[in-house]
């Protein structure tokens, strides 16, 4: 029997749901409308919302101090170099272990995964060494191997639930029908996983646009991405908060712009296999 | 030609044999039928003959090549799947064409063999349609065109029919068989359903284990079962077992008798037993009695039959329909 529901508790539900999407927006928003105040508007109490002084100039200062697009070709490389490189090394990865699994493939899925349960810091020490040593630090090459790494587990991961869904028996059609692997691959697999890919190829390069331990820790200047450009306005004596509002805004724009654009690439690759 | 020859065939899964060791000859242009209850390896067998599984032992023989490391691509042999395995971001026409283009034939021929087959299972009207368009009939007969195109040795089918509902079934069964007569091609046919391979083979390989449990006609294998199993498998509905004095009597340790081999009355016969549910289909009454002492057997009465539930009948067996076996599960001779 389906639920009854009444004009009045569709209304109280529908007032809820937009109040808690609101909440959870606020914070984004906030730090978007502080960006065109002055500061002292930024710091004033009691806060206010709308009714102050719009004004571009935190922006204007923050690019005139610092080198906004040497920060975001920084991220794009370094996100999108780290997203492609895992695809390279994980797409004949998750083709293994969903096709012709051995005994320890869960094993081996189970041990990757793990590897993501460990904190960061635990490897500071050592990774920063081992950069120091190879002159890899404040390098985009050195950001994009450490990414790689790191995301490389759930790259797998995503593929693997992708590459689980497509029917072994079509495989075997194709192989049947006289297909070497090589068209096998080309001309029935890829094209059935172009979606999986796709999102999992957006997934890691929000991921990588918002990671901040590593990029924060290896980098100084030449190659930091945009949360070092953020974390450059946080100063602990000094209170910024319109300019560090206005960095902040510049840094997650591009991102949030791609995710509007491909929620619903983003929604069906998360929910994959949960349901169909 | 479609000559297909098994000899000293094994396969194992780890420790576990599903086929110990089974020989089996596959004439040109036979319509073999693979049967038996699931998990009896007859998919196994058609995996292995395929090339989809390498076989543990023994020599496969494909038209008298060795064929057994043999890649399935180059067996020459097609094989449509009980998911029908299309493939879902191509048209009809391009999963019709794939195995030509593997093939690497010219445009021109590709296109007119697949206009061909198309006409042949009606498909031409659905040319340009993706599978998920297609329903579930459809769906088969594109997975059939797939095969026919490119006049392969022999076809395998793996239970193609299941997924189809009833009224379907009788009609691809139908068109299967008639696509048999047309292409006299050697064709090797899986399935659990054995009126299906009473239907459709020249020849059934009943299949327990998998060990072969008895090869033949339909006919031959309903009138003279090698063993029990074979006895119970093939027939519906399903041949009765009896053991003890009636059996000893004919100096065996079981007789089976089947449906329609029991003649019924009202007023006298060799069994008594009260009527349990009947299933009245008009052409044919199944009875199920309660035998006093026996159990239930099934009595397959002509027509339509008057019997209600708890009426009192009296059962003979037709004396010459009497099947009889040893206590190891063999017919006696």
């Amino acid at each position: 029997m389906a639920r009854n529901v009444t004009p009045a508790r569709k209304a109280t539900v529908t007032v809820l749901a937009w109040g808690i999407g609101f909440l959870i927006f606020f914070p984004i928003l906030w730090t978007v409308l502080t960006s065109f105040k002055s500061e002292g508007d930024a710091v004033a109490i009691p806060p206010v919302f709308l009714n102050f002084h719009w004004t571009l100039e935190n922006y204007a200062i923050v690019n005139q101090r610092s080198d906004y697009l040497l920060h975001f070709w920084n991220s794009i490389v370094i996100s999108f170099g780290s997203t492609f490189l895992g695809l390279v090394i994980a797409i004949p990865a998750a083709w293994a272990m969903a096709f012709v699994p051995g005994r320890r493939t869960k094993d081996v899925l189970m041990w990757m995964l793990s590897t993501k349960m460990m904190p960061s810091v635990g490897v500071l020490i050592p990774i920063y060494l081992l950069f120091r040593n190879t002159g890899l630090l404040d390098t985009r090459i050195g950001l994009v191997i450490v990414l790689t790494l790191i995301d490389l587990p759930i790259i797998v991961w995503m593929l693997y639930t992708y590459f689980k869904e497509i029917p072994g028996e079509i495989l075997e059609a194709a192989r049947m029908d006289g297909a070497t692997l090589r068209s096998e691959i080309l001309y029935v697999l890829t094209p059935m996983a172009v979606p999986g890919i796709a999102s999992t190829l957006l997934l890691n390069v929000i991921l990588a646009w918002n990671e901040a331990f590593w990029t924060l820790n290896l980098t100084a200047a030449n190659a930091a991405p945009l949360t070092a450009f953020i974390a450059s306005y946080s100063s602990p004596e000094g209170l910024f908060y319109a300019k560090l509002s206005a960095a902040s805004t510049m840094a997650i724009a591009p991102i949030l712009i791609l995710g509007w654009f491909s929620q619903k690439q983003l929604v069906r690759g998360l929910t994959f296999g949960a349901v169909k | 030609m479609g000559k297909i020859s098994l000899s000293k065939v094994s396969k194992k899964f780890g420790e576990v044999a599903v086929i110990p060791s089974l020989d089996l000859e596959i004439e040109d242009g036979e319509f073999v039928v693979f049967v038996g209850p699931s998990g009896c390896g007859k998919s196994t067998l058609l995996r292995l003959i395929a090339g989809l599984e390498d076989v543990s032992g023994g020599v496969i023989q494909i038209d008298g090549v060795n064929a057994t490391e043999t890649p399935p691509a180059k067996r020459g042999l097609a094989m449509v799947f009980q998911s029908y395995a299309l493939y879902p971001h191509m048209s009809v026409r391009k999963n019709i064409a794939f195995p030509l283009r593997m093939a690497g034939l010219d445009a021109a021929e590709q296109e007119k063999r697949v206009t061909a087959a198309a006409k042949v299972l009606n498909l031409t009207d659905y040319l340009e349609r993706r599978p998920g368009q297609l329903s579930g009939g459809q769906r088969q007969r594109v997975a059939i065109g797939r095969a026919i195109v490119r006049e392969p040795k022999a076809f395998l089918f793996d239970e193609p029919l299941s997924n189809l509902d009833a009224a379907l079934r009788v009609n691809m069964r139908l068109e299967i068989t008639e696509l048999h007569h047309t292409l006299k091609t050697t064709m090797i046919y899986v399935t659990h359903d054995q009126v299906e391979a009473m239907t459709m083979a020249d020849k059934i390989v009943v299949l327990q284990a998998g060990r072969v449990e008895q090869v033949g006609s339909p006919l031959e294998l309903y009138r003279n079962p090698a063993n029990i199993f074979v006895a119970g498998f093939i027939g519906s509905p399903r041949m009765n077992f009896v053991e003890g004095a009636d059996a000893a009597r004919l100096n065996a340790h079981t007789i089976g008798v089947r449906p329609e081999h029991i003649d019924l009355s009202k007023t006298e016969g060799h069994w008594s037993g009260k009527v349990m549910v009947s299933e009245h289909l008009g052409s044919d009454t199944f009875l199920h009695v309660a035998v006093d002492g026996l159990g239930t057997m099934t009595v397959r009465g002509d027509g339509e039959v008057d019997a209600r539930y708890g009426d009192r009948v009296f059962l003979t067996p037709q004396a010459d329909k009497i099947h009889r076996f040893g206590a190891d599960g063999k017919t006696l001779a």
